[in-house]
């Protein structure tokens, strides 16, 4: 294995719970909900009526002109990234030695569609030149690329919901592989359209709770209905430990390892068993070089299906071991967020690197009634303090696909 | 209907300033698209495209590329 230690040095978001980290983690420790009725006529032909648009609108931090050649996600990743960078003290780095690994579950859609609309309506005179450099899945990588000068390479590895889990998990190994000393690692999406509501209501994913939205992600509790669709992106500086330690660089915490495996179980259900996603966690553990009773906290995956949640305590269970996992205190964040897709696994990492940083779990709102399914110890309703020598926690992400990703973070 | 240069250099001003941010009062006759006001080929599509609804001139590919100050773009569209 190698010895390379990376290190957390800047955090960026922008959420449905606010513009920034500060925003957003103050948020989720008052246990606030992001999620508001849709104010727009086209919800009416829908069955879902709510979900979690950002706080703050780019277009009152990017000008105009930029917007413009911009698709959302790639908006939504630069905003967090230039906080990242900053909150990281705007590293001085060789740009050959910078790299990039930003992804999006859905890619550019909001643009593929508002342009086909554009093409049917007016022509294809009319159909912006910057169409597919805003719609390809890898332009928020590009994006952020340009923006930052990152020529040691631009990633984007796409597996849905797990997708910006895995861009962290890939740019950890992109910093030990020597390929870079800086990696901007996260994720973004912006797919807040009907069409795409009307997707996942089809596939009956998504909570009908209209006539209470705020209530509507409920990860654990027994009354579950499905996830509500968010949007926004999180983005995290990864840095060499010794590169960090060179420049006197504040440290959040240590990206210690990542587990990735699929269950080739179905499409889009996850293996009620939990195997997979235990052997993702079982996996990170190993990279990682922790022990099952180092890992205190768990910012779980829990989306507030009926389908998963449960499996996945299961999964916490069986890979970390009764002991173990008797101790470990378990959140799911998108009962305040929402679930961001391709954003998801960016914004829970910064909300586990900070749990750890400032010793507070966020809690899970809304579980009225725990499922009894349940086989771990859920942080509810408030925040709770850390365990006093708590080494490490671990940030977990799955996707339609049966793609399951595990990122390991220790205390500094 | 034909449009008097000060229309014209008005109208592509506001083009400009929306397609690539350059402040309109930057867009001036002897400025060059690329080396004064930084437009790249895709944003000066958009422009060609704009400059056709505002003015009703359409401006074909092979003599964009022939467009190089604002002062060309003002000529094509008075010719």
């Amino acid at each position: 294995m190698s010895t390379t230690e990376v290190v957390v040095t800047g955090l960026g978001a922008t959420t449905p719970l606010g513009g920034d980290v500060a925003s957003t983690w103050s948020a989720l420790l008052e246990g606030q909900s992001g999620i508001r009725t849709i104010e727009e006529d086209w919800v009416k032909d829908l069955p879902v009526h709510f979900a979690g648009a950002v706080a703050v609108e780019p277009s009152e931090k990017l000008p105009r002109h930029r917007m413009r050649r911009l698709d959302r996600t790639q908006q939504f990743a630069l905003i967090a990234a230039q906080e990242a960078w900053e909150d990281a003290g705007a590293p001085e780095v060789d740009p050959l030695r910078l790299g990039a690994v930003v992804s999006s579950g859905i890619g550019g859609i909001l643009t593929i569609l508002e342009q086909y609309d554009t093409f049917r309506e007016k022509g294809w005179k009319r159909v912006s030149p910057f169409t597919v450099p805003m719609l390809m899945p890898n332009s928020p990588a590009a994006a952020v690329s340009l923006e930052f000068s990152a020529r040691a390479g631009a990633h984007a590895p796409v597996s849905a919901c797990a997708s910006s889990a895995e861009a962290i998990a890939d740019a950890i190994a992109m910093i030990r592989s020597g390929r870079a000393d800086i990696v901007i690692a996260g994720g973004t999406e912006a797919a807040l359209h009907p069409l795409n509501i009307a997707s996942f209501a089809s596939m009956r994913a998504l909570s009908t709770r209209n006539d209470d939205p705020q209530r509507a992600s409920r990860p654990f509790d027994v009354n579950r209905d499905g996830f509500v669709m968010s949007e926004g992106a999180g983005i995290i500086v990864l840095e060499s430990a010794e590169h960090a330690r060179a420049r006197g660089a504040r440290v959040y915490a240590v990206a210690a390892g990542a587990g990735y495996s699929n269950d080739a179980h179905d499409i889009v259900q996850p293996d009620p068993a939990g195997t997979g996603q235990a052997r993702a966690i079982t996996a990170a553990l190993a990279d990682a070089d922790l022990q099952p009773h180092d890992i205190a906290h768990v910012n779980a995956h829990a989306t507030s299906t009926p389908a998963g949640d449960v499996g996945e305590t299961v999964a916490i269970r069986s890979a970390l071991g009764d002991s173990a996992a008797d101790q470990v205190a378990v959140t799911s964040t998108k009962s305040m967020t929402g679930h961001l897709l391709g954003g998801a696994g960016a914004v829970e990492s910064i909300a586990t690197v900070l749990a750890l940083y400032h010793g507070q779990i966020p809690p899970t709102i809304n579980i009225d009634e725990l499922d009894p399914g349940v086989v771990v110890d859920i942080v509810r309703d408030k925040p709770r303090d850390l365990s006093a020598g708590a080494v490490a926690a671990l940030n977990e992400s799955f996707g339609f696909g049966g793609h399951n990703v595990a990122v390991a973070f220790r205390r500094v | 209907m034909a449009h008097s240069e000060q229309e014209i250099l008005k109208g592509l001003g506001e083009i400009i300033d929306e397609v690539a941010g350059v402040p309109a009062a930057e867009v001036t006759p002897e400025k060059s698209f690329v080396d004064d006001l930084d437009i790249d080929s895709l944003s000066m599509v958009e422009i060609a495209v704009a400059a056709q609804d505002k003015f009703g001139v359409e401006i074909p590919d092979d003599q964009l590329k022939d467009l190089k100050t604002v002062q060309d773009v003002i000529n094509f569209i008075q010719k």
